[in-house]
């Protein structure tokens, strides 16, 4: 059973077991994400899509709508809060964007530039995260992970390998490839696998293809997230 | 904005630290645009004027971060001085590309660079007194100092820092959206 919700103050209606975040998205109101992803289950790890029902937190691509829910997204407080989430993430990692080669095609910095976040605030752990070069097509930069474990998923539901997973618990926490060596060319990964495509950051890049594309071409240089996300349905 | 006839200026220090100087260029590259600022602004303390020491100032402009102890004893000066401090590039806000060595051990960066490189035959890390001495890592400026507003960008565009520098001049609260806030 279906019904309609408040989204921002305007109804949106919403099918049965959809999520807030899907009934949004199909209504055409963008929530800012960063773990979730069309093609897979919720996970509710990042936070990013946080909306606020009933005067309480929740993740939006986790909570299935309910009839005469008013939500809240767009707001000062919302998206002050995902800007601190984000900073968070830029201060735990190394993101010098300008030598990345995502840079413009990163959702993590497309969602900086939404959420009008200047600068980290944050001091910065500058982690020691050493890259993995050893596989012949992609490049693994451990620096840039946010832990949205897109990659395990793909490569364990999708590619069934299972060639990557989450270790360690909080500010331990870190991604390693399953071979006994640690290193991704001792597993069976391949160029042609989900995974490959799947980082929404800049860790799992194609070698050889990086800057190819100008800058003013590239996927949030002309349109931001908000508009490229409902565009190409990401 | 208003012309100079009676108004007095504003008052605007720059400052490179552990930078590269390109957004001081990216500041230049304003265009023709730099006489109307001209017109409304005089420089301080700045690779601009040459002069050395940062008097008291409306806004000052920081490029750079913190990599020694001369850069902290500048920044500080251009925070007493200046009423709004801003971060001006990748650098001065995240440490940028010097803040690359962040994780290295700094002794061994320096017997990397001045003593094992190939090809130099009776290295030695310079240990001059006139050297300011290096920090162990590389500190974006919030980190030393309080900072009032920050323009991302590797360097940020001369469309960024005119609509910022306008717009604090203006008296409007300075706001980059898309596409003016790059990191890159
Ligand atoms: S992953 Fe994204 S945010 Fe991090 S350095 Fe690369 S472009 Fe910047
Ligand atoms: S490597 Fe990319 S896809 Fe995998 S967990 Fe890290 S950020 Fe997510
Ligand atoms: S998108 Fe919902 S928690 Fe990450």
């Amino acid at each position: 059973m279906g019904g309609t919700f408040l989204f921002d103050g305007r109804p949106v209606p919403f099918e049965e077991g959809q999520t807030i975040l899907q009934a949004a998205r199909a209504a055409g109101h963008y929530i800012p994400h960063l773990c979730w992803h069309p093609d897979f289950p919720p996970h509710g790890s990042c936070k990013l899509c946080i909306v606020k029902v009933g005067g309480r937190h929740v993740s939006s691509c986790a909570l299935p709508a309910r009839d005469g829910m008013e939500v809240e997204s767009n707001t000062p407080e919302i998206n002050g809060e995902r800007r601190a989430l984000l900073q968070m993430l830029f201060v735990e990692g190394n993101h010098f964007c300008p030598s990345c080669e995502k840079s413009g095609n990163c959702q993590l910095q497309a969602l900086a530039y939404e959420l009008d976040m200047s600068s980290a605030r944050f001091a910065h752990f500058y982690p020691d995260r050493p890259v993995d070069a050893s596989h012949p097509d992609v490049l693994l930069d451990f620096n840039r992970c946010i832990f949205c474990e897109l990659c395990v998923r793909a490569s364990r539901d999708v590619d069934h390998k299972g060639v990557f997973a989450l270790t360690g618990r909080g500010i331990r926490k870190h991604l390693v490839v399953n071979a006994e060596s640690g290193r991704l060319a001792d597993t069976d990964f391949a160029v042609s696998d989900r995974a490959a495509d799947i980082c929404p950051v800049g860790v799992i890049l194609h070698k050889r293809v990086g800057f190819a594309v100008p800058i003013g071409e590239r996927k949030y240089d002309e349109a931001s997230i908000s508009i490229v996300a409902m565009e190409k349905g990401e | 904005m208003s012309d100079s006839i009676g108004m007095p200026r504003v008052r605007v220090a720059t400052t490179s630290l552990a930078g590269c100087f390109g957004c001081h260029m990216s500041l230049l590259d304003m265009d023709e645009r730099l006489l109307e600022l001209a017109k409304v602004v005089e420089f301080d303390r700045s690779p601009l004027t040459d002069i050395k020491h940062c008097g008291p100032c409306d806004i000052g402009l920081i490029e750079g971060g913190v990599c020694n102890a001369e850069n902290v004893h500048v920044l500080r000066e251009f925070r007493r001085n200046c009423k709004t401090l801003v971060a001006v590039g990748a650098c001065a806000i995240n440490g940028g590309l010097p803040a690359q060595r962040n994780h290295l051990d700094l002794g061994d960066c320096l017997q990397q660079v001045y003593v094992k490189r190939d090809g130099i035959e009776e290295g030695g890390v310079p240990d001059d007194p006139e050297l300011p001495l290096l920090l162990d890592r590389v500190h974006p400026i919030h980190e030393v100092v309080r900072v009032d507003y920050f323009i991302p960008g590797c360097p940020p565009s001369g469309e960024a820092i005119w609509k910022f520098l306008t717009d604090l001049i203006g008296g409007r609260t300075p706001r980059l959206a898309h596409p003016l806030l790059r990191f890159d």
